[in-house]
């Protein structure tokens, strides 16, 4: 090899070759270009004119050099030129990799992956064995050296962690080195208290190497809520510039799509290490927000997993008595709402309503009883998690319920009638409370002296009843009981909710006590005592890139460890479940600062943007092309060739190199003629034939839901689901022919999203379906190929009492060209049944996203623009009737499309029962 | 444009069909004045009734009107109007270097240049003029038939590089219509217009140029040959000719302009690209003026 500055050559005697270029030079400048030979009757005229300059029957100094580059660039490129060529000298002896393999890693792992494949690349030239080892993820043994090209298949495998290596079991592991080995350590950047203990370890067996990005590491502290502002700490490990960070909110909005919430900056000054950055969000926002990120960065550190602590609570608040005609401040909710506005979201409406949006508590003020079917989805509900928290009062003192056997939404049984105390009436003064006891969730609250109860419902004395008391009055009657049910609890306050029986709602206590019961509380972080001897289950947990992953497989966690809030090997960053609450586990904790790793100086540290060995032979080589096609057009310039259309077709040439990388400016137009108006689509399969029906097909369909309905639909289009936009489109037609193309990657994903947000593909294979949707048509084999793909919900021939068949028209047949009946919808949720009285089931879902059948409705809809139908369709009236009813069909398709299940709703029954004769 | 007779003719005749009649000048012909129709404002020999005079003594006795002497002492002279047809000689240059073109369309100087010959010669004929083809070819005669003849012997091409004008056995007083690119020799151009003229013909040239001829678009080594090849010249730089050339060429356009005005003749240059019709005109205009 033969170096010549940064530049080495791999076979230098291929450089003589340059030699020959003078003599090249002569060659070429004597051979001029090749004259053309023009027909031109003006020649007489030119006789006798001689050309100016007699140097001109040479090659043109200029295309004379350029040709000379060429080939000494392509003699160049064939010597094997290399640039910054190694040439440190060969270690020998096994190498070990070491890998920190932390979240830090994860931000440029794919560049250090390559450094890792560099060093065990070069371990295999030199013959070296090699071993790789993350710190992350310690084996057991010492290190195992084996062949290098070995080890660099395990590269792939390798994946940072998003904790940082454990201190014990780098000392373990450092002790257990033997032999003499040469270290190239992959550093992440970060200070460590392990790292000097592991550097003196691996300096006794040979030298080590370190390798250290320059890269900034930013990571984030938990976020924390002070004053109605969630305020989230970055930090940084180098200091030195000012900088600023972009912090993003994620989480789902209310479509249940996760995006970006809300944005905030954090400036790092000059000289700090950490930057705050401050979320004024609404509340309604806030619950919401499932993780705070660094914008831009894909680390785990990066991220900052919110839980509860962040989070309002849902309460729906239900009173027995509605129809009472009374004040505002007798109303048995009012206390309630005062006390939980500020804390929490209220949610009203009636039992079934408020179950649907699963809050978190429902309050239950004075309800007595509830329906068998109210009981069991509220037993439902508290055993998934709810928490039931329900007041006495007149109605539910004067009701019989848990008066012999306790009812499952009651945590104790009642005795009649209940007791009144320092009444005009009665012995005796309001009584007081007593004392919380220790094992009472309230236990520590002050109880101020104004809080008196006159009145009570009475709890019937069981066994089980002392466990239950949570709060009592001075002579021990229990105040508040609760017993716990599945995940969930229920809770009885023997008074009223308004100031009727007691000033307990008076009080500030009341308002404590709601909080006590997680009713409208921002449960502080859990102390070590708290979270003894429980166990946690990971719901998701964050890769090192940041990503958050569900924990399928992953072993529950103690409590204690929780507590440490330190994330390990057992117990991933993430989010942990435990029994009322959920509680994240983040990759930095609270009080966790940064630093960048200090190396010795008899450390060698290599950062990532080392110059590296490159060669230049295919470089060399695309120069030398492009240097001859600039001589193509050169020459073909000088000898008057380059004129007219060839001209053209290179400045075309030319012009389109420049501009094909730019992407395809959308057409406006055509998002503003699809949405201007309801547009059918239908999709072009490249058929002209099918392609021309879909067209005639989807004009006819048009034009009758014009005529008959409120629909008036513009002219149809044809889409390419490749190109197009689909989203314009609530419906969209498409005929399946057997050798259509397969969508792309891109396109499925259109499609998917497509189906996801509420639009609707028929799918017509126009076979009859006499495959069956079985695979011995054709058509239906491309259908399943097409579908294979495609995110469509469980099918079922379409039932009699589905809502398309009473959107517009009342239908039972839904033919096209061809009558059969089998059309495919999606089907109904498994636990529908028809009702006493019900035409037709309950469905309330929402619009099936696909139709699938083969009747080739567009031939049967198809008409010119004159209204003329363009197939035959069966025989005579028999056809005619045929074609009314697949025009019927396709009226209700298209309202089922737009208006949804608004026919299913029940407020149309009674009409419907009148027409259908019943 | 295709070359043979019958799609030559129509051509012609559908750019000669918008033309009122050419009435040639036939002022100088005396000799040469057979009896036609057209009526020159002046007594001579004809049908029509132009004046009565009084008789001269040269007068002989059959001339005498006498029932206009009757009506009077002195004797009368019926005079008649002078009615002559002229005689037109074309020549259409069918050298190699006329079959040359640049143009898109394929249109060759030699089919434009037959198109607007034919197409005057047809105007003369329905003016009543007697029209032919220089060099023997074709003598003049009238009527449609000559058409068809003359289309005929338009649509040969000779293999010479240039057309010479042949001005051999020309009528007195005729007048003479050249229609080529005048590339040739000008000397022949010139000996033959002498000739010409001597015989006191008055006409008209019209040089036919192809655009690339007079925008010289030409670059790089090219080698530049005579339709036929045998004539040849090399040049390195074409660009670097092309001022040379122009000049040359307006030096050309210049003579023959000269050459025309000295004997009394029109001279004009039409494009290939340009309209037939504008051509035309010019030639009806050139044909008509009296001298």
């Amino acid at each position: 090899m033969l170096t010549l500055g940064p530049i080495a050559f791999a076979a230098p005697w291929l450089l003589l070759g340059l030699i020959i270029l003078p003599i090249l030079w002569l060659l070429l400048r004597a051979v001029p270009p090749a004259p053309i030979r023009r027909r031109f009757p003006g020649v007489a005229l030119l006789l006798g004119l001689n050309d100016d300059d007699s140097q001109t029957d040479r090659t043109p100094w200029w295309l004379l050099l350029l040709r000379l580059l060429a080939v000494a660039a392509i003699i160049t490129a064939f010597a094997g030129p290399v640039l910054n060529p190694k040439d440190d000298t060969p270690g020998d002896g096994p190498l070990l990799v070491l890998v920190d393999g932390t979240w830090a890693d994860a931000r440029d792992w794919a560049r250090r992956a390559d450094r890792i494949d560099a060093a065990l690349a070069e371990a295999a030239r030199d013959g070296r064995t090699a071993a790789l080892v993350t710190l992350t993820d310690l084996p057991p043994e010492p290190p195992v050296f084996q062949d290098a090209q070995a080890v660099q298949q395990r590269i792939a495998a390798l994946q940072p962690r998003p904790y940082g290596p454990d201190i014990d079991d780098i000392t373990a592991w450092a002790n257990s080195l033997t032999g003499n080995f040469d270290t190239f350590w992959m550093s992440d950047g970060l200070a460590r208290d392990s790292r000097d203990t592991l550097l003196a370890a691996l300096e006794t067996h040979g030298t080590v190497t370190a390798f250290q990005s320059p890269r900034p590491i930013i990571a984030l502290r938990p976020a924390t809520f002070e004053d109605g502002e969630v305020t989230v700490t970055a930090l940084r490990a180098a200091s030195g510039t000012e900088s600023e960070t972009t912090i993003t909110a994620m989480g789902l909005d209310p479509a249940g799509i996760e995006r970006r919430l809300a944005t905030a900056t954090a400036t790092f000054d000059a000289t700090a290490t950490s930057a705050i950055a401050t979320f004024d969000l609404p509340p309604e926002l806030r619950n919401r927000v499932t993780r705070f990120e660094v914008q831009g960065v894909q680390s785990a550190g990066a991220v900052a997993l919110t839980d509860d602590a962040l989070k309002r609570r849902e309460v729906a608040l239900l009173a027995g008595s509605n129809d009472r005609e009374a004040l505002e401040l007798l109303s048995p909710l009012h206390y309630l709402e005062q006390a939980l506005i500020p804390t929490a979201d209220l949610i009203d409406g009636t039992l079934n309503d408020v179950l649907l949006a699963n809050p978190d508590v429902i309050i239950l003020a004075d309800v007595a009883t509830l329906t068998a079917i109210e009981t069991d989805a509220m037993i439902e509900w508290v055993e998934d998690g709810g928490a039931l928290v329900r007041f006495a009062g007149p109605r539910l003192a004067s009701s019989d319920i848990s008066r012999i056997d306790e009812d499952p939404l009651m945590p104790v049984r009642l005795r009649i009638g209940g007791r009144s105390i320092g009444g005009a009436m009665s012995w005796g003064e309001p009584k007081e409370l007593a004392p919380f006891a220790d094992t009472s969730p309230f236990f520590g609250l002050q109880i101020p002296k104004d809080v008196a109860v006159t009145a009570q419902v009475m709890a019937q004395p069981d066994p089980s009843l002392a466990s239950r008391v949570i709060a009592q009055l001075a002579d021990g009657t229990p105040l508040v009981t609760r017993k716990d049910m599945g995940d969930g609890s229920i809770v009885l306050f023997h008074v009223t909710a308004n100031a009727e029986w007691s000033t307990l709602p008076l009080s500030g206590l009341f308002v404590q006590m709601l909080e006590r019961l997680a009713i409208s509380t921002r449960p502080s972080t859990p102390s070590e005592e708290d979270l003894a001897g429980t166990s946690w289950t990971p719901e998701d947990v964050l890769n090192a890139y940041g990503d958050l992953n569900p924990a399928d497989t992953l072993p529950g966690v103690a409590g204690e460890d929780i507590a440490t809030a330190t994330p390990s090997a057992t117990m991933p960053p993430g989010l942990y479940a435990g029994e009322d609450r959920r509680i994240a586990v983040n990759v930095i904790g609270a009080g966790r600062e940064l630093a960048p790793a200090i190396w010795p100086a008899r450390i060698a540290v290599e950062g990532l943007d080392v110059v590296r060995e490159t060669l230049l032979k295919g470089w060399l080589l695309a120069a030398a092309l492009v240097l001859l096609s600039i001589d193509i057009i050169a020459s073909l310039a000088l000898s008057g060739r380059l004129r007219g259309p060839r001209a053209a077709t290179v400045a075309i040439a030319l012009i389109a190199l420049m501009i094909a990388p730019q992407a395809r400016a959308q057409d406006d137009t055509f998002a503003i003629n699809s949405t201007a108006n309801v547009v059918l689509a239908y999709v072009i399969t490249g058929d002209t034939r099918v392609d021309e029906i879909s067209d005639a097909g989807l004009y006819g369909l048009s034009n009758t839901l014009f005529q008959r309905t409120s629909i008036e639909p513009a002219i149809p289009v044809g889409i390419d689901i490749e190109v197009d936009e689909l989203a314009f489109f609530p419906f969209i037609y498409w005929p399946v022919t057997a050798n259509q193309q397969l969508p792309t990657r891109e396109a499925y994903a259109k499609l998917n999203r497509y189906l996801r947000s509420g639009g609707m593909i028929l799918f017509d294979t126009r076979d009859a379906d006499l495959a069956r949707f079985g695979s011995s048509s054709p058509e239906g084999r491309k259908l399943q190929a097409i579908a294979r793909g495609l995110d469509i919900p469980a099918l079922e021939p379409i039932p009699q009492d589905h809502v398309l068949t009473r959107t517009f028209y009342l239908l039972q047949d839904f033919p096209g060209r061809h009558p059969s009946r089998d059309v495919w919808v999606e089907a109904a949720p498994a636990g529908a049944e028809i009702q006493d009285g019900m035409p037709f089931r309950d469905l309330n879902d929402g619009v099936t996203p696909v139709v699938v059948g083969g009747n080739d409705w567009a031939a049967a809809w198809a008409t010119d623009r004159l209204g003329n139908p363009l197939v035959p369709i069966g025989r005579g009236q028999a056809g005619n009737r045929q074609r009314e009813i697949a025009l019927r069909f396709g009226v209700n398709l298209i309202m089922h499309v737009l208006t949804g299940n608004y026919k299913s709703d029940q407020v149309h029954v009674p009409d419907l029962l009148d027409r259908l004769g019943q | 444009m295709s070359d043979t007779p019958l799609t030559l003719r129509s051509h012609a005749e559908s750019l000669a069909a918008p033309f009122p009649a050419l009435l040639a000048d036939a002022e100088h012909l005396a000799s040469t004045v057979l009896v036609g129709d057209h009526g020159r404002r002046r007594a001579g020999v004809g049908d029509t009734f132009w004046q009565y005079r009084p008789a001269q003594n040269h007068d002989e006795m059959r001339t005498i009107d006498w029932r206009r002497s009757a009506r009077s002492d002195a004797q009368f002279v019926q005079d008649k109007e002078w009615q002559i047809a002229q005689s037109v000689l074309l020549w259409v240059d069918q050298s190699a270097s006329m079959s040359f073109t640049s143009l898109k369309n394929g249109t060759t100087k030699a089919a434009r240049a037959r198109t607007l010959a034919l197409a005057t010669a047809i105007l003369l004929l329905r003016g009543g003029e007697r029209v032919g083809l220089t060099g023997n070819l074709l003598p003049p005669r009238r009527g449609e038939p000559q058409i068809a003849q003359m289309a005929a012997l338009l649509s040969q091409d000779t293999a010479a590089d240039y057309g010479t004008p042949d001005a051999d056995n020309m009528l007195h007083h005729s007048r003479a219509f050249f229609v080529s690119d005048f590339m040739g020799d000008i000397d022949a151009i010139e000996t033959a217009i002498a000739k010409a003229a001597s015989r006191d013909v008055r006409g008209a040239l019209v040089q036919i140029l192809d655009p690339a001829e007079e925008a010289f678009p030409y670059d790089g080594r090219t080698i530049f040959e005579s339709m036929s090849g045998s004539m040849v010249h090399e040049t390195l730089k074409a660009r670097d000719l092309k001022s040379r050339y122009l000049d040359r060429l307006a030096q050309r356009k210049d003579r023959l302009a000269t050459l025309a005005h000295q004997a009394g003749w029109q001279f004009s240059t039409h494009h290939t690209d340009a309209s037939a019709t504008s051509a035309l005109l010019w030639a009806f205009t050139a044909l008509e003026r009296r001298a």
